[in-house]
């Protein structure tokens, strides 16, 4: 039998993925915040705010990426008032990249760094364990995103619109819930271009069925079809 | 408009009755003294020129630099104290080196020249740390354009279109200001600088002189260099004829 220690570090199980587009990024994942098999948070939000045209997606320990990303938007916010206009997204991904680097040792986390800039335009940039930061046009990361590189390698390619990118990156994590048991919930994006930024949110039961997948059922009443009377209330 | 402070300047932390730190302007007297750096930002790049004096016979031409490249979109012009002047490019390296590897991005022109800019100003805060003895002009070229900044021994720092400090820099400026900065490239701006600079050359003060040119632009593929030989050559042929044209008269 499994112990549940509900003080354990959480977990953000998750799939994560962040894809280019023409004309600016869209960033997707899943929402769940696993403890072992306890679900901690099942509508958890892995895509959090840096800057207003900058977002990251979060995998790995939950509180080790929420203090990064605090860090980050800290540092940012400095930065640009510095500056006097807002932060490239390159700058931003430097700046998780260094705190991920120099503190590898302690964290965990697994990092995608997306948004839109009117120098460079849309760009994505993976921030993995251990610290590196890699420019691409395309990153996964996440427990789910395993199931995800044969996917991608098919079924990307360069030049999408943004509704089409948007729909792939729905697709995909969808696929990764199916697979991986660390990842489900809702599937949450954010579209990042020159106009700004926009949220979408797709619930659970909304996403498409894939190979074995049981239609989402209310109640076992429904299979066993006692639709007439239905079970007597009971009473007090 | 040069004034005695007696009593009131012996030290960088004291105000004269009249506001004054006079410290800080004797520091810009040791600029007044020097060579001329003239500096002009052209279409689609930076010109540095300095006139560089040549204290002895027995120095090797090139040596004693006073442009420098900062990294690789940016230089720097010295004018003043020479020592003074090599402190402060090595604190704009340092800078500029610091920046990219927290942000990943080749600094800014503006914010190099803040950050420069700064560090001069916290030299005129203390009484055991003296004024920098030299005025600096730093051209770059980043994803706003190109640009021109100077800085002085007080710490400020303006950006130009173009900037003249040193000895000649009153009828520099003049010259300048002849010049329609907005049409011209960079190749003319080369030959532009060198007519000043040799034109302003005191011939019966000071004997010698070695013109340095360095450039920041398109065709350099925005790397902060100097300018190529045959361009320098180019440049003081076309100077000294300007100049034999002008005694002709």
């Amino acid at each position: 039998m499994e112990k549940f220690d509900l003080d354990a570090p959480h977990s953000t199980g998750t799939t994560i993925i962040g894809v280019t587009y023409n004309g600016g990024v869209v960033l997707g994942a899943d929402s769940r915040t696993s403890n072992g098999v306890y679900v901690a948070n099942r509508a958890s939000d892995k895509i959090t705010k840096l800057t207003d045209n900058v977002y990251l997606c979060r995998s790995g320990s939950a509180a080790d990426t929420q203090i990064v990303s605090d860090y980050v938007r800290y540092f940012l916010h400095q930065h640009t008032i510095q500056l006097g206009q807002p932060a490239t997204v390159k700058v931003a991904a430097s700046l998780v990249r260094l705190l991920a680097y120099n503190n590898k040792d302690m964290l965990q986390a697994g990092l995608i760094v997306g948004g839109w800039d009117k120098y460079n335009g849309g760009k994505i940039y993976g921030v993995p364990l251990g610290g590196t930061i890699i420019e691409q046009p395309f990153a996964i990361g996440g427990s789910g995103s395993s199931y995800l590189y044969g996917f991608f390698d098919q079924a990307w390619k360069e030049g999408m619109t943004k509704d089409e990118a948007e729909q792939l990156v729905v697709k995909a994590v969808s696929l990764a819930i199916a697979r991986d048991g660390a990842s489900g919930g809702v599937v949450r994006t954010v579209i990042i271009n020159e106009e700004g930024v926009t949220r979408n949110f797709y619930p659970g039961d909304r996403l498409p069925l894939w190979h074995e997948e049981l239609e989402p059922q209310n109640s076992l009443l429904d299979t066993w079809g006692a639709a007439a009377t239905g079970p007597e209330p009971m009473s007090m | 408009m040069s004034s005695i402070g007696t009593g009131y300047d012996l030290s960088v932390t004291t105000f004269s009755p009249d506001g004054r730190v006079f410290q800080i302007e004797y520091a810009a007297k040791a600029v007044d003294n020097s060579g001329t750096v003239v500096a002009i930002r052209c279409k689609d790049g930076v010109v540095m020129g300095v006139e560089k004096l040549i204290v002895s016979k027995m120095m090797l031409p090139g040596s004693n630099r006073r442009i420098h490249s900062v990294h690789r979109h940016a230089g720097m012009a010295i004018a003043g104290l020479a020592a003074d002047g090599r402190q402060i490019v090595a604190r704009a390296k340092g800078e500029a080196t610091s920046y990219e590897s927290t942000y990943g991005e080749s600094i800014p022109v503006k914010e190099l020249a803040e950050r420069v800019a700064s560090y001069v100003h916290l030299c005129t805060l203390y009484w055991w740390l003296r004024p920098f003895g030299c005025g600096v002009i730093v051209g770059g070229y980043d994803r706003e354009g190109p640009q021109l900044y100077m800085i002085e021994p007080s710490g400020i720092s303006y950006r130009y279109f173009g900037a003249a400090i040193g000895k000649g820099k009153q009828a520099a400026k003049t010259e300048i200001e002849k010049l329609k900065l907005s049409e011209m490239s960079c190749r003319e701006g080369i030959i532009e600088v060198a007519k000043i600079i040799y034109k302003l050359h005191d011939e019966a003060k000071d004997k010698a002189f070695e013109l340095e040119l360095s450039w920041v632009c398109d065709e350099s593929n925005l790397q902060h260099q100097k300018v190529p030989d045959e361009l320098l050559e180019e440049a003081k042929n076309a100077a000294t004829a300007a100049l034999e044209e002008m005694d002709a008269d």
